[in-house]
């Protein structure tokens, strides 16, 4: 029997579910693997069981916390899909703001219990098996990871930076052209998307898994940069632990 | 008699819709936006000019091209940074590429299974196998374009405050303009299938507002202009504007000269319709499309006539670029303060952002002005026209006739709700 699987999507901006339509031909093939059974953007949900759901964006609201205890209910897998549902994404940024300046931007009034509500990561709410950072993901890792579990693999996920595949790419070192990059940080899965745009790494992946003893460590100290340092411009893509 | 319809399906974002009569007259019927806030004019503040496009960009994925162009206008409008005709060109390109992506995924994916009689366009992956692929290599084309001017389909990567930090290489702009080229085989089987679509009729006329120049369809640059007549340039924006809050939704709405108003393909082609290419031009006529139409259903149809109007201008902008030859730039940004507000038309309509920035070139306030708050107002003063006529329906075919009807907006309420006011429990 085909495996059913499902996207759902709470507050984010829609671009990982968007990536994924975006495979075009790829697609296709997909829906000729899977029952796509759920996906709100072109399909009414018919509300089954599921073996996977890809849920994408970050929760907050109480109402948003329920749908997802409910998603979560009726799936054998969930996959947070994208920054936000991994690690609040760009919605991280919220939490270092003043929580009555936000409220005043949004409603005009002082509002009671803003933080409890703030955008948060699903493993804040439920249990997550599997993550696909980026933002938005990436068409190709999402078909990997997708393959990984419908042969019952774990799927894993890069452990080096961005930084090797900038290397990879050849691209010039953005630290030289005197601008802070997260790429040495950063877990590596995009082929370093942004460096070859002529940007710099946010670090919309989100952290290696041992930033402190990884080799890259040596470019921040070039630059007179700690990882610490480094650290703490992280939050445009992630919310730390503390505040999770 | 009552309708709830929760998270409607085929849309951008989160929505309900509520309808309630009662002894046949319409008691109350409204669109209620119910997703959580995301506070983007508040987190941009403290940000440095380079970091808020690509943060703005968020906003929606849909339409991150157009976030991060006006993003980018009203920051050099601020700074006081004047971009090249090459960069205004690529940028012009970018526009014509997102517009393009955006209104086939509504047209094939969104729309057209309502006229097809299925629930989603994937249903008809064996059995129309044709018309579901022709969907997919329409949309691709599009997407490339955006992917090699900007680095990436949603979120671009190359642009920048000035410019673009890495131009598109002149072999892969010569194959998407040959793809362009050949997609108009399959624009003209979609205007055939769409041509025999039955358009629910309805006619509600209201104020159409959008950009406008001398020279060519709205797009990157122009004052605002209301079909009512008036005009005003873009950053005296809420002398002709102003928001307003209702108690359930959680989306800001907008009224102009009169309660509400509508933006996006319908009020462009009402208002500029006089600049399209002569090709869509026919493809509107092929149509029944008409200037003079108040039938908002017919959105689709202005949406199917724009993508035609990008596609063949995008044609004639990489010639341009081509024959120029793509010359890099560099791009000096003072470090000074300022205040700067911009529009650009959006897929969905008018969107507008407006910055202060301090003298570090930190970002000290920010508002923007999304399209489908514009419409909210608009959306539902339609529902309740249409409503009443619909009362001697079943259930079920009432509530997807006014499904439908929001819908033909395309409303794009990820990004309507960086804003709203919510109760919370
Ligand atoms: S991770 Fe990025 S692309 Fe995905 S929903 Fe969040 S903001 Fe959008
Ligand atoms: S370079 Fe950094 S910010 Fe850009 S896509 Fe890769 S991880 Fe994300």
């Amino acid at each position: 029997m085909k495996k059913r699987i499902g996207f759902f999507d709470f507050t984010g901006c829609e671009g990982c579910q968007l990536t994924v339509l975006n495979l075009e031909e790829q697609w296709l093939e997909l829906i000729e693997l899977v029952e796509v059974a759920a996906f709100r953007e072109i399909l009414a949900d018919t509300g089954e069981a599921l073996d996977i759901a890809f849920v994408e964006g970050s929760v907050g609201h109480p109402q948003e916390v329920r749908r997802l205890e409910e998603t979560r209910s009726r799936c054998e897998v969930l996959v947070a899909l994208g920054s936000c549902a991994d690690n609040a994404g760009i919605n991280a940024l919220s939490h270092f703001c003043e929580p009555q300046r936000l409220a005043y931007s949004a409603y005009g009034r002082e509002v009671e219990g803003i933080e409890k509500t703030l955008p948060r990561p699903l493993s804040c709410f439920v249990k997550v098996d599997a993550r696909l950072p980026g933002c938005p993901v990436d068409g190709e890792e999402f078909l990997q990871l997708l393959q990984a579990l419908l042969v019952g693999r774990t799927p894993e996920l890069p452990t080096y930076s961005v930084c090797v595949e900038c290397k990879l790419g050849e691209y010039p070192c953005t630290f030289d052209q005197g601008t802070v990059c997260l790429g040495p940080v950063t877990r590596a899965g995009c082929h370093a998307l942004c460096i070859a745009g002529g940007d710099r790494c946010r670090g919309c992946r989100g952290l290696v898994d041992n930033p402190r003893s990884h080799p890259y460590r040596q470019i921040l100290e070039e630059h007179g940069l700690t990882v610490e340092d480094i650290l703490s411009e992280f939050r445009i893509f992630n919310l730390p632990p503390e505040k999770s | 008699m009552k309708i709830e319809l929760n998270h409607l399906a085929r849309m951008e974002g989160h929505a309900n819709l509520v309808v309630d009569a009662v002894d046949g007259a319409i008691k109350e019927c409204r669109l209620d936006v119910v997703e959580s806030p995301r506070f983007f004019e508040e987190i941009l503040k403290g940000r440095h000019y380079s970091d808020v496009a690509p943060i703005a960009a968020r906003i929606c994925g849909v339409c991150s091209v157009s976030h991060t162009l006006v993003s980018l206008a009203a920051t050099e409008q601020a700074l006081g940074v004047v971009v090249s005709d090459q960069t205004r060109g690529l940028r012009r390109l970018l526009s014509h590429g997102e517009n393009m992506q955006s209104h086939l995924l509504h047209l094939f994916f969104m729309a057209a299974p309502d006229y097809l009689g299925v629930s989603s366009l994937t249903e008809l992956a064996r059995d129309r196998r044709e018309l579901v692929s022709r969907a997919l290599r329409l949309k691709k084309t599009a997407n490339d374009l955006v992917r090699v001017v900007g680095g990436r389909a949603v979120h671009p990567a190359t642009t920048c405050v000035g410019g673009f930090s890495v131009l598109p290489g002149v072999a892969e702009l010569q194959e998407v303009r040959r793809n362009l080229v050949a997609a108009l085989a399959d624009l003209e089987e979609t205007v055939a299938l769409f041509a025999d679509f039955e358009i629910p009729w309805m006619a509600r006329e209201t104020e159409y507002i959008c950009l406008r120049t001398e020279q060519g369809y709205p797009g990157l640059d122009g004052d605002l202009f209301s079909s009512e007549g008036v005009s005003c340039p873009v950053a005296r924006f809420e002398t002709m504007i102003s928001e307003y809050h209702q108690p359930h939704s959680n989306a800001k709405f907008a009224r102009a000269t009169r309660e509400n108003f509508m933006v996006g393909p319908l009020a462009r082609y009402k208002n500029a319709g006089e600049h399209l290419s002569s090709m869509a031009k026919k493809v509107a006529e092929a149509l029944g499309l008409n200037r003079t139409t108040v039938n908002p259903f017919e959105a689709n149809y202005a949406r199917l006539v724009e993508v035609v109007h990008f596609l063949e201008s995008s044609v004639h902008l990489i010639d341009g670029l081509l024959l120029k030859g793509l010359k890099p730039e560099s791009v000096w940004v003072p470090p000074v303060g300022g205040k700067g507000a911009a529009a650009v038309e959006a897929p969905r309509g008018l969107l507008f952002h407006s910055y202060a920035y301090d003298e570090k070139g930190r970002i000290e306030s920010a508002d923007c002005v999304i399209p489908t708050a514009q419409n909210l107002g608009n959306i539902e003063a339609d529902l309740h026209h249409l409503a009443p006529s619909l009362l001697h329906l079943p259930r079920t075919e009432m509530a997807r006739h006014l499904e439908m009807l929001v819908r033909a907006y395309d409303p794009c309420i990820s990004c309507s709700t960086h804003l709203m006011k919510i109760d919370f429990v």
